[in-house]
């Protein structure tokens, strides 16, 4: 059992989180995280979303890599993920349906998200299941986080409310506090995370472009 | 026809894909270093949305809706096949990108020549699935509409990236904070035009 957690597998799930994050370094899957984070509850259950189908998909791809053709893996990656996300689309518009209505396409662009296209050439046509599986959990939260810190503040100043909840109390409304409702609008889910960007590589030095 | 135009008008400045729903940002920042290059995959884009999107209008309405299938025979009157929407969707757009890929690399080989790497990477180019699923959920009255929501989305990406290339280009020559520099300020240039493409959403047309 000792195994199971070595230090790979560790840096592999780690690495994700800050130093490799899927959206503030490889830039990958940046057009769903933006679009879904005006709230914090649908911003949470994309997160989870891509996170099960990231690591499932690279389980699957993981166990199949040694008998995929290499001139049609594109489309062999692309078949598997389309499943995976079909079934998340049907279970949440048979248990969650006011979320999956709120995600309108997105959920279905989860297909088409870098991230899952990126870690499915790049780890998991090259290593073993259970590595695949950790760095599917690790990419998945380090987009999750990411959505998360965006949708807490856009909710917050946006609408005054945390998952739907008034949070900003009612005097502060009587004293004059407005809502900012730039907040709400695409633009400042950018800013947002440029401000991430920037906090994230003023830390950590070596990611700095010249 | 009125309507065609104004459906495209709409698609440019309106709903534009980008500005305003985010889909195909991982290429459009990517890609976006420099005009020409840029140019070129928002050529792609809008050839391979204007093909894929009626391809897909045709599908979702002859085969994938609830009682789509009636031509076929009577009795498919309650069949509703919606659920493979996003398999059949992908499927196209991936065989699709691939039919035009070869008869781009036959035909015109210069076309292919400055097209060549981007051609394969729009497969997973979320401005095109996202054009499928955005059709599937407007329910335009014939292909023609949809055909001409395709080709404005795609021109409104065109004028996206185009845009932010010029401005990048420039860019090289501004000092800019160290842990900003490249993604960071590229991001909140791309904030600022989607705030200028903002005013255009008052727009009735």
């Amino acid at each position: 059992m000792s195994k199971l957690i070595s230090d790979k597998t560790k840096a592999v799930f780690l690495g994700p989180l800050s130093k490799n994050n899927p959206i503030t370094v490889q830039v990958l899957g940046i057009c769903s995280a933006l679009a879904v984070t005006a709230k914090l509850e649908p911003a949470l259950v994309m997160g989870l979303s891509v996170t099960i189908i990231v690591a499932f998909s690279n389980v699957i791809i993981s166990l199949l890599r040694n008998t995929i053709p290499n001139r049609i893996r594109i489309i062999v990656q692309l078949v598997v993920v389309a499943a995976l996300v079909t079934i998340v689309s049907e279970i949440l518009k048979a248990f969650a349906y006011d979320v999956s209505v709120q995600l309108s396409v997105y959920i279905g662009l989860i297909i088409t998200n870098c991230i899952l296209m990126g870690r499915l050439e790049a780890f998991a046509m090259g290593n073993k299941p259970w590595e695949s599986f950790i760095d599917g959990l690790g990419n998945g939260f380090g987009y999750a986080w990411i959505l998360v810190v965006v949708a807490f503040f856009r909710e917050l100043f946006g609408s005054g409310s945390l998952f739907g909840f008034q949070i900003v109390p009612q005097a502060m409304y009587d004293a004059g506090y407005v809502n900012n409702g730039l907040m709400i609008l695409p633009p400042m889910a950018l800013i947002l995370v440029a401000c991430i960007i920037w906090v994230h590589r003023a830390r950590n030095k070596e990611l700095q472009e010249k | 026809m009125e309507n065609l135009a104004s459906i495209f008008v709409k698609s440019i400045f309106v709903d534009n894909m980008i500005f305003a729903f985010f889909l195909g940002m991982c290429s459009y920042l990517a890609v976006s270093k420099n005009v020409k290059t840029s140019m070129g995959l928002g050529l792609a884009v809008i050839f391979v949305l204007g093909i894929t999107l009626p391809v897909n209008y045709l599908l979702e309405n002859y085969v994938l809706k609830e009682g789509a299938l009636q031509w076929l025979s009577p009795s498919f009157k309650t069949m509703d096949l919606s659920y493979l929407a996003f398999i059949l969707f992908i499927a196209v757009i991936a065989a699709m990108t691939q039919l035009v890929e070869m008869v781009v690399e036959k035909f015109t080989p210069s076309l292919y020549a400055s097209l060549g790497i981007f051609l394969p990477l729009i497969a997973v180019n979320c401005a095109i699935m996202g054009g499928s699923l955005f059709m599937q959920q407007r329910a335009f009255n014939n292909v023609a509409e949809a055909t001409s929501y395709a080709l404005g989305s795609g021109v409104g990406w065109l004028l996206a990236i185009v845009g932010l290339a010029a401005i990048r280009e420039k860019m090289e020559y501004s000092d800019v904070p160290a842990p900003l520099r490249g993604l960071g300020i590229t991001f909140i240039t791309v904030a600022l035009m989607g705030i200028a493409f903002m005013s255009f959403s008052g727009l009735k047309i």
